[in-house]
């Protein structure tokens, strides 16, 4: 039984690695080793010159100045919506996890409700809006986007863990006479920071991630993010793999990074909006 | 305790506020951003998706009533796409919840490099959606088959949220009192009986969530097909999300372009309201 379990884990372990480290070795291996079949595990040529390229290769390379760009734009979208949405959403979730007022109920289901949308219902008239706005093609109109169902998710992940915190802290502090707002403030965001901390990692990689949006909303490297940038090495010059899987290895460094290291912090996080909800 | 003291000296000022203007005050900013980003264009697309609106021919845009969702519900295009779409979620949720529970089970046992695992299975998740099905272009030989195509886009799917999945089962496991497997242990039940008769009802909350979740997630599912296959080969992996930026983006005609977001809107909003209904049922408050 026990030999049963530990060869499930080394399966495990291997379906999940074995992605990662193919996405690595496309990413050294030399352009020959890439054109055979079958594919090998080790590849014969090792180069980082895709790496080069991508980080500073310049004058015209437009792979590289589009992903340089791309980077740029991402970092500091998915940077603002985070702030934002943790900004906008932390004072409704207590709102919604102590206060008491009509519509709560009501106005609980539209968040979620809106969370749910399908993009696609939404992102013609965002389409026209953003144009009749002018803000096609900026970041600006990403960080908003992104915001509206950013924000519904941290709202549901907050309220789940503020609701968790013993309301009699706040009663204390409601008794020597602080604020609705002082409570907020000095109590629940204080003892909150790990969960505030999970749900801003989450935010961040909702954001960093998202396609749809971006493939429709940015046209230029002036607002073009990571994604949709790596999806131009798809067409531009056919498909150049070894270029797309590093593209890959340096897009996915920040949210794997991120994920590794603040592990326990999403796990709990998680399963604390999920499943406490 | 400091805390408190240092709040106490701050605020001595006036009556506080009635509850439900400090609530108002609390929800009205997260409340603002919904309604520009989202009420309003909803409403707009509501009312885009009564007009025959095609870029091809600006100015001419005729009011057509319901015209644009009759023609869709009688179009065998449109429930080719809706049939793809649901065989696609419901095989990949089904797998994904089997192989999460099975994950969930194995994080939950005392081995040695438990932890490990715990730590790697987020990986999937976290990786890009665009690198991991970069991935799969090296397998492009299989993408161009219409059959394994829908095979292959379920693959990369199940691979990515399968993690998730196990992640909020094996919370769901934690939360379970272990007594409870203990006397029934002792009592000479065995480990299937102890899963099936223990474990399986008490997490049954967990998964009818996560069910109805995935359901939602996958069957609105775009950017994963859309990198892997654009919808193909030969409209194979056209799932609804893809038919519809199809009609929009490629037919230039965003009047059945936005009745088709309606119509797949409401088939989400349905599975939400089974949602929250499960959700009040297992005594849950949202």
């Amino acid at each position: 039984m026990r030999v049963l379990l530990y060869a499930g884990m080394v399966v495990a372990l291997l379906v999940i690695l074995a992605p990662f480290a193919w996405l690595i070795i496309s990413s050294v291996a030399a352009p020959v080793d890439l054109l055979e079949r079958p594919l090998k595990w080790i590849p014969a040529h090792i180069t980082f010159d895709r790496f080069a390229e991508l980080t500073f290769g310049g004058g015209g390379d437009e792979n590289a100045e589009g992903f340089r760009a791309a980077l740029v734009n991402s970092t500091i979208i998915a940077g603002a919506v985070t702030a934002l949405s943790l900004v906008v959403g932390t004072p409704a979730a207590y709102a919604f996890a102590r206060l008491r007022f009509p519509g709560r109920g009501w106005l609980i289901l539209a968040f979620m409700a809106t969370y749910m949308l399908p993009p696609i219902a939404l992102i013609l008239p965002l389409y026209q809006i953003m144009g009749a706005l002018n803000l096609l093609d900026t970041r600006l109109a990403l960080i908003v986007i992104y915001a509206s169902f950013v924000t519904p998710f941290v709202i549901w992940i907050m309220r789940g863990y503020i609701s968790s915190i013993s309301s009699d802290l706040d009663d204390a502090a409601r008794v020597d006479g602080a604020s609705r707002l002082g409570v907020l403030w000095r109590v629940i965001i204080p003892i909150s920071i790990p969960g505030l901390l999970s749900t801003a990692l989450l935010a961040f990689l909702m954001a960093w991630d998202e396609f749809l949006y971006a493939l429709i909303m940015t046209q230029t490297p002036a607002a073009k993010t990571l994604p949709v940038a790596i999806n131009d090495f798809i067409g531009r010059h056919g498909l150049d793999f070894g270029l797309l899987a590093t593209g890959g290895v340096i897009a996915a460094l920040p949210p794997v990074v991120i994920a590794f290291v603040f592990q326990r912090y999403i796990v709990a996080g998680l399963a604390s909006g999920g499943v406490k909800g | 305790m400091a805390v408190l003291a240092r709040t106490r000296r701050r605020v001595r000022s006036g009556r506080p506020w009635p509850e439900s203007w400090v609530a108002a005050a609390f929800v009205a900013p997260a409340a603002l951003v919904i309604v520009l980003i989202v009420l309003i264009p909803l409403g707009r697309a509501l009312w885009m998706s009564v007009f025959d609106i095609r870029l091809t021919r600006p100015g001419v845009e005729p009011f057509v009533g319901l015209g644009n969702y009759l023609e869709q519900l009688t179009s065998g295009d449109f429930w080719a796409a809706t049939w793809r779409a649901l065989y696609f979620t419901v095989v990949s949720t089904t797998l994904e919840l089997g192989f999460g529970m099975g994950l969930a089970l194995l994080m939950d046992q005392p081995l040695r490099w438990r932890w490990l695992l715990r730590t790697l299975v987020i990986l999937p998740w976290a990786l890009p959606l665009l690198t991991q099905t970069g991935l799969l272009h090296s397998y492009e030989p299989f993408l161009s088959d219409s059959d394994l195509a829908m095979w292959m886009v379920i693959v990369a799917d199940v691979w990515k949220l399968t993690p998730l999945v196990a992640i909020l089962l094996l919370a769901g496991l934690q939360s379970i009192d272990r007594e409870v497997v203990e006397v029934a242990r002792v009592d000479g039940a065995g480990p299937w009986q102890v899963f099936r008769h223990i474990l399986l009802p008490l997490l049954t909350p967990v998964i009818l969530i996560l069910l109805v979740l995935r359901t939602m997630e996958a069957f609105k599912v775009f950017d994963l097909i859309w990198i892997m296959t654009h919808g193909g080969p030969a409209n194979s992996t056209q799932t609804i999300a893809i038919y519809a930026y199809q009609t929009a983006y490629q037919g230039f005609d965003f009047g059945r372009g936005a009745a088709l977001g309606y119509l797949i809107a409401l088939v989400i909003m349905v599975l939400a309201a089974v949602y929250l209904r499960l959700l009040g049922r297992t005594g849950q408050t949202m």
